[in-house]
């Protein structure tokens, strides 16, 4: 711990050559690979956004052609769903924290972990060629017979990319599962494993369970596609309505993958800052497998106008609202934390606030959507795209840069600047908000999703949407240069600048490569700060 | 204390958890194709429910004495997997590379027969896509049926061939002797994935091939 | 004042009414919990601040009954949500008896629309006011979404399949009609108006429309001669396909011994797959008309077939 950074070994310092990196198997090492491509995705589906919203600021939408909006968005929903939000938290921070927060040397299969980012890499090759070549015009979700049958663009391409970039997903869920069930330290049991590890473990059980399915829904339209077999086409017998069953199988419990993570985070950031115990450990922990399990029964709510039986629809809506309450619980339960504490508002804090703000909001007009009868009204507008940026920016961005904060130090073993931090997340959290209710109002006035054009009267929304997305652009640009700024200029970290409890604060910022020089052994449970009534005594 | 031919690899403390994270690592995998074949299944499914009559039809082209050959031919493969895997536990390699040999005799002559089913279906115009013939009035939906059949069956020959290649991999190393009685996990997880294999196709038969044969 | 930044849509119809309604409890109950979780967690980050590096923590005891109630009050809340909810589903989907029933097809990019009395439109929907009007739609391509935000009603439009929606305009004026189901390249150029006019407009609205305004019933009997359908299907015929005269509406013994009504989905499917459900007696001998027909000339062979009357006197038989 006194031996300063430059001349001790870790890490990032244990080897500079390009070899090391590319062939390495450290799960660190494999996290900023994960980094450094997540961010590259995410600026390409953020340009996508901003010529988007820059071509709704007038009704006609003339700023890009038709064809070309549509290509926008549907690039746009695949790049920050597949190669943004499914693999940030989990990719860069799960990899990084799992083995070291369990007190363990690497992942159970760290060959397999460097396999899964040239998996991702390859899947986004794919994906970018596409675009390149002309993009596809489907939407992400790809509904049959559009995507099968008349889309003249580069689906096949396209699916084969998500194709592959699924088995990245399947392959790390299934490292991190073994990696938590077999490799923790002596004394860490199950109910003593920080509240992250908990959130990736669900997060992991959806990747192996849910990510095949969507592998055989795009194969399956491959296949339609190069060979007109007419599964989903009805003029042959097939079932358009099959797609979507399939499609939604996977891709709402998805949704889950894209926000367990950033409530686990959470769960860290708000015991650190408020000084104080977790309220409610267990609820919080079997929460995130309740979600989870019943993630995997609610997907007939993106088709309730859609034909389906009626039924069914009943089914999903009382299921969809038995998903919320697990929601709500951890949301009392981290406001309950802050009763009693000694709260700071550190940069991670700031966001951890801002992500249970906006995700109650997301949740609850979630629960607008869930509602059979006022779903008819809402679906496939504006609605539904303001309550998914609530939860996937407001919440899950916002978990992802909280995070990236809190751990920076540990990361790079440098202290990113404190009021720039603060400063950055106070603006994010004012542009998104700016951006994103006005398209509550607009839904509910009924513009549709997927617009280039819309009527006049529309205007003004469009346009406060669109400024607040500059807004919201300036609270994203300044965390990538302060935080890049930092790795040259900033003071050095200690091991626990944040005096926080947890194993990955137990071994010096940035770790070495075994990240322990002994194996830790567990003795208390985890996030026990030292009570006022302690000192007492 | 004699030496393992098996390194530990250097994440894990010991052998054992070595062990039983290959395990794990193993059935969650498998858990992920039960999955990914249950897509198909779930497909399939709707489809028989909708056209019965037709699916029913298609069934009857398949070649029911090459379906059941085949079907034979696996659960020997997966009798001399099992045999592999004991020998491996008593430490007879000449005996354990004979019975993997065995296994993959067995998994290339199940794929040469497919080949040979494959043929006959392209001869007969019974691929789907712009050659396929049926008879009417069941054209349309027999197509379906015909588009399950090679997709399932397909995706089912790719993980045998895959199959093949593990076992290549385990047919290497117990020529190296790096099996011995109390180390040898590769063996039985990759068993784990050919029996599975396995028992992807006993559902698949009876579920493509024997569609209302009683009749 | 409020015509450039309107913030709520028209609420032109009895279901919007109720939509609202069940909206303002959403949007209530939305409120209460945001303004609870906003401002505890600003009052306790405020009250219970660090003013002191080294200061600590409360120990705070954390009762099972207070996780409990956090979990079943906002519960309760939901299930009001669920019920209220899936009774305005089944109000919804539910056409009352009567009222006017006109056909829509959906294409890449435009809506048509065919009136019952003979009247087209494309892209508009003219109705009466306070009549309940039932819309029986498909696709000619892909999916579509027919979606009226002033009716607060949508319904995905699908190809080879019927879908329904039905709504009771309560309010004259003019509103927008949007395709909400991504359609391809103009899939936001796929809008057009619903016009609801006055009864007495209405009528008088059904009788201009110039040449090309036959009745679909009419239309369908032509279709019905020149296919060759009256030649196997006429009524002094029963031994070689089962007579129409009434069927439109009635159960339907099937030969596999299920018994189906004759709905517009059971009509269209016989006439493009004749032997998909064959009626009890009869062999599979009818042709397959796929390929020969547009979706509106089945809408017409449906609207003709719905016109026949069951035979008068005791020899009616199905």
């Amino acid at each position: 711990m006194s031996t300063p950074a430059a001349t001790r070994k870790h890490y990032l310092n244990a080897d500079f050559s390009l070899k090391s990196w590319l062939l390495t198997t450290d799960h660190k090492r494999i996290a900023l690979l994960y980094l450094f491509s997540v961010l590259v995705f995410f600026s390409l589906g953020a340009v996508f956004a901003a010529i988007m919203r820059l071509n709704l600021l007038t009704p006609q939408g003339d700023l890009v052609q038709a064809e070309t909006y549509n290509k926008l968005f549907t690039m746009h929903g695949l790049i920050m769903i597949f190669f943004f939000l499914i693999p940030s938290i989990p990719a860069v921070l799960g990899n990084f924290l799992i083995p070291i927060m369990i007190g363990a040397r690497d992942v159970a299969f760290p060959r397999l972990n460097l396999a899964s980012w040239y998996i991702f890499v390859l899947g986004g090759l794919f994906t970018i060629s596409a675009a390149l070549s002309g993009g596809v015009d489907t939407g992400w979700t790809f509904y049959t017979p559009f995507s099968s049958i008349y889309s003249t663009s580069h689906v096949a391409l396209t699916v084969a990319g998500i194709f592959v970039v699924g088995f990245s997903s399947i392959l790390t869920g299934l490292n991190f599962m073994v990696t938590i069930h077999t490799m923790r330290a002596p004394g860490m049991t199950w109910f003593r494993m920080p509240l992250f590890i908990w959130s990736m473990y669900a997060t992991s059980l959806i990747f192996i369970l849910g990510t095949p399915v969507l592998a055989i829904s795009l194969v399956l339209i491959g296949v339609e596609r190069l060979l007109h077999l007419g599964i989903f086409d009805p003029r042959l017998g097939g079932d358009p309505l099959l797609f979507q069953h399939l499609f939604w199988f996977y891709s709402h419990p998805a949704v889950y993958v894209m926000i367990l993570p950033g409530m686990g985070v959470v769960s860290e950031i708000i015991p650190c800052f408020a000084r104080k115990k977790i309220f409610g450990y267990h609820f919080i922990a079997f929460s995130s497998l309740a979600i989870a399990v019943i993630g995997f029964l609610v997907w007939g709510h993106h088709m309730f106008v859609s034909g389906q039986s009626v039924y069914a629809g009943m089914a999903f809506s009382a299921l969809s609202f038995l998903v919320a309450v697990p929601s709500a619980i951890k949301v009392f339960n981290w406001t309950a934390t802050l009763y009693g504490g000694a709260v700071s508002f550190d940069t991670p804090m700031l966001y951890a606030f801002g992500f249970i703000g906006l995700f109650t909001i997301g949740g609850l007009t979630g629960l607008f959507l869930a509602t059979l009868g006022m779903d008819i009204h809402v679906h496939d507008t504006y609605f539904v795209i303001a309550h998914f940026h609530y939860i996937m920016v407001g919440s899950a961005v916002m978990g992802f840069l909280g995070g990236l904060h809190y751990w920076w130090p540990k990361i790079t073993g440098k202290m990113y600047p404190e009021a720039w931090g603060r400063v950055a997340a106070l603006i994010g959290f004012i542009g998104f908000n700016l951006t994103f209710f006005p398209q509550f109002i607009l839904g509910y006035l009924g513009m549709p999703r997927r617009y280039h054009m819309y009527p006049p009267e529309f205007q003004t929304l469009n346009v406060l949407s669109t400024a607040g997305a500059s807004i919201l652009g300036v609270g994203y640009l300044l965390p990538l240069l302060y935080l890049l700024w930092s790795l040259r200029y900033a003071p050095a970290a200690g091991a626990n600048p944040w005096g926080a409890t947890g194993l990955e604060w137990q071994t010096p910022s940035p770790p070495p490569t075994e990240n322990f020089e002994q194996v830790p052994v567990v003795g208390e449970e985890p996030y026990t700060y030292p009570t006022m009534e302690a000192e007492v005594v | 204390m004699s030496e393992s031919a098996i390194a530990l690899a250097h994440q894990f403390e010991d052998l054992e958890q070595q062990h039983r994270a290959g395990w794990l690592g193993m059935w969650i995998f498998l858990a992920t194709e039960v999955m990914f074949f249950g897509g198909m299944f779930a497909g399939y499914a709707l489809y028989r429910t909708l056209y019965p009559a037709a699916f029913a039809e298609g069934s009857r082209q398949l070649e029911i004495a090459w379906g059941a050959t085949n079907t034979l031919v696996l659960i020997c493969s997966s009798l001399t997997m099992a045999m592999a895997v004991h020998q491996a536990e008593v430490g007879r390699r000449g005996r354990l590379i004979g019975y993997l040999v065995g296994t993959m005799a067995l998994g290339v002559m199940f794929l040469g027969i497919k080949g040979i089913e494959y043929a006959h279906k392209f001869e007969h115009h019974l691929v789907p896509g712009s050659g396929f013939e049926f008879p009417a009035p069941f054209a349309r939906n027999a197509q379906i049926f015909f588009s399950f059949y090679f997709a399932m069956t397909g995706m089912h020959a790719l993980h045998m061939l895959v199959g093949l290649g593990l076992l290549t991999a385990l047919l290497i190393r117990a020529w190296q002797n790096e099996f011995t009685p109390g180390h040898h996990a590769a063996v039985e997880i990759t068993g784990l994935y050919w029996h599975f294999v396995d028992i992807v196709w006993i559902f698949l038969f009876p579920l493509l091939y024997l569609i209302e044969r009683h009749r | 004042m409020w015509r450039d930044l309107p913030l709520f849509p028209p609420q032109a119809s009895t279901f919007a009414v109720r939509e609202d309604a069940l909206f303002f409890y959403l949007v209530a109950v939305t409120v209460v919990f945001v303004a609870l979780i906003f401002g505890l967690i600003l009052y306790f980050a405020i009250r219970y601040r660090r003013r002191t590096p080294e200061q600590r923590a409360r120990h705070v005891p954390e009762p099972m009954g207070l996780e409990i109630a956090w979990s079943v009050i906002p519960f309760g809340f939901m299930v009001v949500m669920f019920v209220w909810g899936a009774w305005l589903f089944f109000y919804a989907y539910n056409p009352p008896a009567g009222g006017i029933e006109i056909a829509v097809v959906a294409k890449q990019w435009m809506w048509k629309v065919q009136h019952p009395e003979g009247r087209r439109e494309i892209n508009q929907l003219h109705i009466p006011v306070g009549v309940p009007v039932k819309l029986t739609m498909t696709s000619e391509d892909v999916i579509h979404s027919f979606f009226v935000p002033a009716f607060r009603i949508k319904r995905d439009v699908l190809p080879g399949r019927y879908t329904s929606i039905w709504f009771d305009a309560t309010q004259i004026g003019s509103y927008h009609l949007f395709c909400a189901q991504y359609c391809g390249t103009q899939h936001a150029g796929m809008t057009g108006e619903v016009v609801v006019m006055s009864q007495p407009d209405y009528e008088r609205w059904l009788q201009g429309g110039g040449a090309d305004t036959t009745a679909p019933a009419a239309a369908g009997e032509a279709l019905f001669r020149g296919l060759g359908c009256a030649s196997c299907h006429a009524a002094d015929r029963p031994g070689q396909a089962p007579s129409l005269a009434g069927v439109f509406g009635r159960p339907v013994q099937l030969s596999g011994g299920k018994t189906v009504t004759a709905d517009e989905a059971y009509v269209r499917e016989s006439i493009l797959t004749p032997q998909a459900k064959l009626v009890a007696g009869y062999g599979p001998i009818m042709p397959t008309f796929k390929g020969l027909l547009t979706e509106e000339q089945l809408l017409d062979l449906i609207a003709y077939i719905k016109s026949l009357q069951p035979p008068a006197g005791p020899q009616a038989k199905p």
